[in-house]
């Protein structure tokens, strides 16, 4: 897909923006920080670059721009491993709250979301499946919310937790404030520490529903592994230049590792699943903006993105050899993005399940 | 007859063992009477300390020891690729000045090989050994060199001849590792361990004495040196039971075994924990699902497969045939068995692993796994090598043309750190 002339110049500044404010020295600063992020990039990146509201409607403060927008912005951000709440608020959360919420609740909390200053963490109790979400988080009969989450990216840094939680009807969407009692958030030891997991204890909380109706996790779903796919992309396609580019360089047994023919091929085979994962993953963003196309469009692009990632992280530690292994060469920050995607949302396998799934009901099956 | 034999060393062991060992003793004490009677290493020569026992006998030795607790000779570590390099190639002076305090556990030792320009092609190091009067001045850096933090001494290739080809102009060394010139620091590794180190020599120094063989000889001396690290670093069995025993001596020998095999604490991640799938899939109930069910057989039939090739192999050794090329073909499907494994702990994890750290699966272990499986197809020569080798010297395709035969001075070669080539 190629995009429109607008598109690519938003392309250029998000990736000068996070290219500037992301780079390794900084991701290392920012992993082995409390909170994970910085606040002053973040509002930057909020105020000047307006990027948090990327795809949000102009009525609630954002840009207006739709999936392939925030694709761009979701892509220059894993190209640059930036660290900060983007994806757990304006991807995640803003989803729900647009899916979900009543126009008076848009209105309430889209513009804190859009303009940054409100950060919002969406609480899953299962990130591996839309259909196992709601089994350890209830809701009373009074709306006040009881359970807990192990895995909630950037929670310990929100103000607004938006809830999936299992009501008498349905599994509905809550909104919780995060500051009052009952409500307990722990940070986590991450694997990948460039983003952050913690541990949401809900005591008996006051919550307000978003909307009326069951919470709408599949469209949800579709959206927040989209956003990934491209996040993943922009990591692989990264980590792919930089290993060619060592390979260009490195000298063994008196020539560069390069002029072999087993890497050249290997690297070759690595760009053919870079890019079919680019194609798909793009596809996922346009089927989202149009309605158009294949329904297993995003499942395709999670599975075949995060497949894509993970060789390529692999082969970007083989690659370089032993410094590859080292802490302090970068490769490893990637890796461990990579692994972490790799699980969050949903693995390979279950999306192409899922993409079958998909394609029967089609069939009518 | 040899089983008379054998029986005899027990005996004779056997009863030294019931005069002599008394856990009150200090463990360097100890290990002097070790060393003394020949008892450290009884399968070395008897004028280096030993007794001059074959394998089976040494081994008689060692199962003695075992069934008594007692404790033998330090033999963790770099140390034993030192000694037994020295064995063979070194002078009457260096073995007596160096194997008695590798044996006692009084010096520790590192191994000075791969470099940051020369890794697959170890033998392009560009370290440089010159010689100045009654010494030899080194300048350059070394990497991966494990202990060289504790380590009294080590084990040095550097280059001697710039224009002679590569493998011509390498000499091979001890270097005393207190000194000035010497500089230690720890080399971090993605799962977070600092395992290693990185050694710089400025001007140091080694005495013309502590060339070991002659000059230029120094790439057979690593061969000999590498042969030992294939052979792996058996711990010692008395070493796997003094962990439970009781008593001062094996205190401190607990201590020295913790130093000592500090490093080597992931080892067993990196080769992907197999055992551990089969349990965890039950446990959290990823058994019930099919793809999990097939990744998993792939996984512990892979490693399965490699033990049954490992045993036909030892056993065609044993018989005297010929198994070509030595481990190539364990190593690359070791590399295969860790990288499934990493595949599979993922799967069955599912988004626990997003943790990392004491509080997440099976106290950190899993995610550990999922940090240090790259390792292996890199550490001790990378898999791209293996299958070079395999494919040259198994299938006979002819070899790669080769840029690297000439003088070394004219190889094309990395830029170092400092930009400018060495030499
Ligand atoms: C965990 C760990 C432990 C280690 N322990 C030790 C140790 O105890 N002692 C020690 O001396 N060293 C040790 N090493 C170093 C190790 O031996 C080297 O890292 C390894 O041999 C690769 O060399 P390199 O890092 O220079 O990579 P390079 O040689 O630069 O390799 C880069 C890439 O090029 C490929 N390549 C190179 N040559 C060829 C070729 N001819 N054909 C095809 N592909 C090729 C490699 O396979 C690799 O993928 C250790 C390394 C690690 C990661």
């Amino acid at each position: 897909m190629a995009f429109s002339e607008d598109q690519q110049q938003f392309a250029d500044v998000a990736e000068r923006f996070f290219g500037d404010k992301s780079t390794p020295t900084e991701v290392r600063r920012l992993m082995a920080s409390d909170v994970g992020y910085d606040a002053e990039v973040w509002r930057q990146l909020a105020h000047e670059v307006g990027l948090t509201g990327t795809h949000l409607p102009e009525a609630y403060g954002g840009f207006g721009f739709g999936a392939v927008e925030l694709g761009i912005t979701c892509q220059a951000m894993g190209r640059h491993l930036y660290c900060g709440p983007f994806f757990a608020s304006s991807v995640m959360a803003a989803h729900a709250v647009l899916n979900n919420g009543s126009e008076a609740q848009r209105e309430a909390l889209l513009p804190g979301i859009a303009a940054g200053t409100s950060i919002a963490a969406l609480v899953l109790d299962d990130l591996s499946d839309p259909a196992r979400v709601g089994m350890s988080i209830q809701a009373d009969a009074n709306g006040r919310l009881s359970g807990a989450a192990q895995l909630v990216a950037d929670a310990h840094v929100a103000d607004l937790l938006i809830v999936a939680a299992r009501a008498a009807d349905a599994v509905a969407l809550f909104m919780v404030d995060a500051a009052q009692p009952g409500v307990k958030v722990t940070a986590q030891n991450c694997l990948d520490p460039t983003r952050r997991m913690a541990r949401v204890q809900l005591d008996d909380v006051s919550a307000e529903r978003l909307g009326n109706g069951p919470a709408d996790l599949s469209l949800l779903w579709d959206q927040m592994c989209t956003a990934l796919a491209h996040e993943m992309v922009g990591g692989a396609e990264r980590l792919f230049e930089t290993t060619v580019e060592y390979m260009k360089m490195r000298v063994q047994f008196g020539r560069v590792i390069g002029s072999f023919q087993a890497l050249k091929h290997r690297c070759a085979d690595l760009l053919l699943e870079l890019e079919l994962a680019r194609a798909a993953t793009h596809e996922a963003a346009r089927y989202l903006a149009t309605g158009a196309g294949d329904a297993f469009a995003p499942n395709l692009a999670k599975a075949l993105a995060s497949d894509a990632y993970i060789s390529i992280a692999k082969q970007a530690i083989q690659l370089r050899g032993g410094i590859g292994f080292t802490w302090e060469e970068d490769t490893h920050l990637w890796y461990k993005r990579a692994k972490a995607s790799e699980v969050f949302l949903g693995t390979s396998n279950w999306h192409r399940e899922e993409m079958i799934r998909r394609m029967e009901v089609a069939h009518g099956g | 007859m040899a089983d008379d034999r054998i029986q005899e060393i027990r005996d004779e062991v056997g009863a030294w063992l019931d005069a002599h060992w008394d856990v009150r003793r200090s463990l360097g004490e100890w290990r002097e009477l070790l060393v003394e009677e020949g008892w450290a290493a009884p399968a070395w020569p008897k004028a280096y300390f030993g007794r001059d026992y074959n394998e089976a006998e040494a081994a008689a030795v060692a199962a003695v020891f075992y069934e008594k607790g007692a404790i033998g000779a330090a033999q963790q570590g770099p140390g034993r690729l030192a000694s037994h390099t020295l064995l063979v190639h070194g002078t009457d002076a260096q073995k007596r000045r160096y194997l008695r305090p590798i044996l006692t556990g009084e010096h520790a030792w590192c191994q000075l090989f791969s470099e940051p320009g020369s890794g697959s092609d170890l033998a392009g190091l560009t370290t440089k050994a010159e010689r100045v009067g009654d010494k030899w001045v080194i300048n350059g850096q070394k990497v991966w060199n494990t202990s060289a933090h504790h380590a009294r001494y080590g084990i040095l290739v550097a280059r001697t001849d710039w224009d002679v080809p590569k493998h011509q102009g390498i000499s091979y060394f001890v270097i005393d590792m207190h000194q000035p010139g010497v500089e230690v620091r720890p080399l971090r590794q993605m799962n977070g361990h600092a395992s290693f180190n990185e050694v710089f020599f400025s001007d140091a120094e080694v005495p013309a004495q502590d060339l070991v063989g002659s000059e230029g000889e120094g790439w057979t001396i690593a061969g000999t040196t590498l042969s030992v690290e294939r052979q792996g670093f058996s711990q010692s069995r008395d070493g796997g039971r003094a962990r439970n025993l009781e008593g001062p001596i094996y205190d401190e020998y607990r201590q020295e075994l913790a130093i000592a095999l500090e490093p080597y604490t992931w080892y067993p991640q990196r080769e992907g924990r197999v055992d551990l799938l089969f349990e965890r899939a039950v446990a959290n109930g990823a058994i019930d699902d099919p793809h999990v069910r097939q990744e998993l057989a792939k996984a512990i039939g892979l490693k399965r497969a490699a033990q049954l090739a490992a045993e036909a192999a030892a056993a065609k050794r044993r018989a005297g045939q010929r198994v070509v090329p030595e481990g190539s073909v364990g190593k690359l499907a070791a590399s295969v068995i860790a990288r499934q494994a990493n595949h599979v702990h993922t799967l069955i994890s599912g988004p626990q692993a997003l943790l990392a750290g004491p509080d997440s699966e099976l106290g950190g272990i899993v995610a550990e796994v999922l940090l240090s499986t790259p390792a292996i197809s890199i550490a001790g020569g990378t898999d791209e090598i293996q299958k070079n080798i395999i494919s040259e010297r198994v299938l006979g395709f002819p070899k790669e043309p080769r840029f690297d035969t000439g003088p070394f001075r004219d190889v094309p070669r990395n830029v170092s750190q400092t930009g400018k080539q060495e030499g």
